[in-house]
């Protein structure tokens, strides 16, 4: 086994993903304290130049038609081979759709463990110690392992790294003539609704608003505030409100001035798109909520309740 | 098209996660388990590539806490198959351990799509489904919202995020853990489960390699200690409505 801590460079449609760099900023850390180097792993296909100004000592480039866009399997052939060879120490992964993909198959292939949805990691006594987030948010667990591991890293938990002159070297990938899959299209959501990251206030409804009926209790206050209605995943995978509204880890990121969350518990994947907004005021009746680490502002009751209140009140005072 | 879809039985969120006595894990006595809501999407994907085009689906779950339930609930909804892997599943099992007890089930099977729920909130280890497809050697795709069959295999709609979808066609069996259904799930009426219970028809067979090792140690689980928590304001409906308008007043976010 070598120390060295290899990154996955995560990119799309010509671009180094910002987790990526994320990834390098973890890396320098654990790589510090194993004594190893930081490895960027850049699979792809004339894509080489994305190697450039990579905060990596050094980058193993794979070349092939098949790792032109990103497919798992391919990928995942692709890293497992790397892994294999070259025995690092540890594999950060980024946790996005790519990560959630390939952590676990390389996992699998190579017969490291795999510690999943990781925010922190060192060494302690030879051994890797690791934060990971588990039960939607709600606990924390430290684990440990002692030789190799695949870590798959949830968005935001180490600062970027960026502006590095890593060296790189061309690595022989598998052979992939023979897989499965093939990459179809990127297909990119035209919208003709409101654009939520531009918006100064958000009403946004969670799984607790119960039903398509009561999306108007929201509806109601946003029109009084001026603001828009959003909402949480459930909340549009259920077609409660259209896809564009949705807020987190694969809807939009938003920043606005207020970020009012009703009946949203405040899942990972939630916060990683709106943790950054101003002011957060949360409405859950669970006070144990993980909502309330990220608000500024909280209150247990009943959105039911609280809603039309909080309206009755703005349309008195804006009257 | 034949479908195996792998449910799992998971802790309810909603409630109040205690910690057992060395700290390592939620107390499991005492808690409710449901139907992972991930593995509901996977079902519901299942049964609309029935519903389109025919197909033959067997659900398959180890036998965690009320796992009879969710399969009876599978069979009410249109599955055509339920098969319990049985076992001593009441500390919790691994995703590596889920994952090579699948293996060991789908090697005697014929199947051309395995779905599954692409997390669940337990996957510590990993998501279960890839480290499935790890294991038998078969090509995956994850955070799927759309499974249709297509020529020699399945078409799948994978989510990048940020409003970008990937279109990806896999020929032959595959494993594809699904983020959403292309339609919310169906309801199916408590009299409906009531009757397949009754009919019975879950086949058992023993779980095998359920005892492979997630190869990470839980040393302690605790809560987030956040750096900061919200200031929880107090007093009934009108007057939390009325303080919360005078922050976002101080704020400047209230129009007027
Ligand atoms: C790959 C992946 C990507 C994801 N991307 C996203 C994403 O972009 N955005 C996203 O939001 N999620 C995303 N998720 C889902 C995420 O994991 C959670 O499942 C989701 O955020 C939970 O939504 P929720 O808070 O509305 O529902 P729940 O977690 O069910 O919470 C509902 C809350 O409402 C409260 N409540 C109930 N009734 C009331 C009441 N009457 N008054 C007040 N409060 C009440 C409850 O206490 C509870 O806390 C993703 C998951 C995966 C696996
Ligand atoms: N705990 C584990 N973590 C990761 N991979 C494993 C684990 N146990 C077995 N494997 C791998 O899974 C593959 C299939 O194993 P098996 O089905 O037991 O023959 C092999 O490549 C093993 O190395």
């Amino acid at each position: 086994m070598s120390e060295d801590v290899f990154v996955l460079v995560e990119h799309h449609a010509g671009a180094v993903s910002d987790a990526t760099h994320e990834l390098l900023g973890m890396a320098q850390g654990l790589a510090a304290q194993t004594g190893g180097t930081v490895v960027g792993c850049l699979l792809g296909s004339e894509a080489r130049g994305l190697a450039d100004g990579l905060a990596a000592d050094t980058v193993l480039y794979v070349d092939a038609p098949q790792l032109e866009a990103f497919v798992p399997e391919a990928y995942a052939a692709a890293l497992a081979a790397l892994v294999a060879e070259r025995d690092p120490r540890a594999l950060l992964i980024a946790n996005t759709t790519v990560g959630m993909d390939v952590a676990g198959a390389v996992s699998a292939r190579t017969g490291r463990p795999l510690i999943a949805y990781c925010s922190a990691i060192g060494v302690e006594d030879g051994a890797l110690v690791a934060t990971s987030q588990v039960y939607g948010g709600k606990l924390n667990a430290e684990v440990e392992t002692d030789g190799p591991a695949v870590v798959s890293v949830v968005g935001g938990s180490a600062p970027a790294a960026t502006g590095g002159s890593p060296s790189v070297e061309d690595v022989p990938g598998p052979d992939l003539s023979g897989i499965h899959t093939s990459f179809r299209a990127r297909v990119e959501a035209e919208s003709s609704d409101v654009d939520i990251t531009a918006q100064d206030i958000l009403v946004s409804v969670g799984r607790g608003i119960g039903g398509e009926d009561n999306i108007e209790l929201a509806q109601e206050l946003a029109d009084a505030l001026g603001a828009t209605v959003s909402g949480s995943r459930p909340v549009t995978d259920a077609g409660w409100l259209p896809k564009s509204r949705q807020v987190g880890k694969s809807g939009r990121k938003v920043k606005p001035k207020l970020y009012l969350a009703c009946g949203i518990s405040g899942a990972p994947e939630h916060l990683e798109g709106m943790g950054d907004a101003e002011l957060i005021i949360a409405i859950n009746t669970d006070e144990k909520a993980p909502i309330f680490d990220a608000a500024h502002y909280g209150s247990t009751i009943d959105l039911f309740d609280l809603l039309p209140a909080l309206t009755d009140q703005v349309k008195a005072v804006s009257a | 098209m034949k479908i195996v879809v792998a449910l799992k039985q998971t802790v309810d969120l909603v409630e109040e996660l205690e910690l057992n006595d060395d700290g390592t894990d939620v107390e499991r006595e005492y808690l409710t388990f449901k139907l992972n809501e991930w593995d509901e999407q996977a079902l519901e994907e299942a049964l609309l590539i029935k519903d389109a085009s025919g197909a033959d689906v067997t659900v398959v779950a180890l036998a965690e806490t009320d796992v009879d339930q969710s399969l009876y609930g599978a069979l009410a909804k249109g599955a055509d198959r339920a098969v319990k892997l049985t076992g001593d599943f009441e500390a919790g099992v691994s995703s590596h351990a889920r994952a090579a007890a699948l293996a060991d089930f789908l090697r005697s099977e014929q199947f051309d799509l395995v779905l599954i729920g692409v997390q669940t909130p337990e996957d510590l280890d990993g998501q279960a489904g890839v480290i499935l497809a790890g294991r038998l050697g078969l090509p995956h795709a994850s955070v799927a919202v759309a499974v249709e069959p297509d020529g020699d295999g399945v078409k799948v709609s994978q989510e990048m995020g940020a409003g970008v979808t990937h279109e990806l066609h896999i020929s032959g069996p595959a494993v594809v853990g699904v983020q959403a259904a292309r339609q919310a799930p169906r309801y199916v009426p408590i009299s409906r489960i009531r009757a397949a219970m009754q009919a019975g028809g879950i086949e058992e067979q023993p779980a095998a390699g359920a005892d492979a090792k997630a190869g990470v140690t839980v040393r302690r689980m605790f809560a987030p200690e956040s750096s900061s928590h919200a200031e929880m304001l107090s007093g009934d409906a009108d007057a939390v409505a009325a303080r919360i308008i005078e922050i976002i007043r101080e704020r400047g976010a209230l129009r007027s």
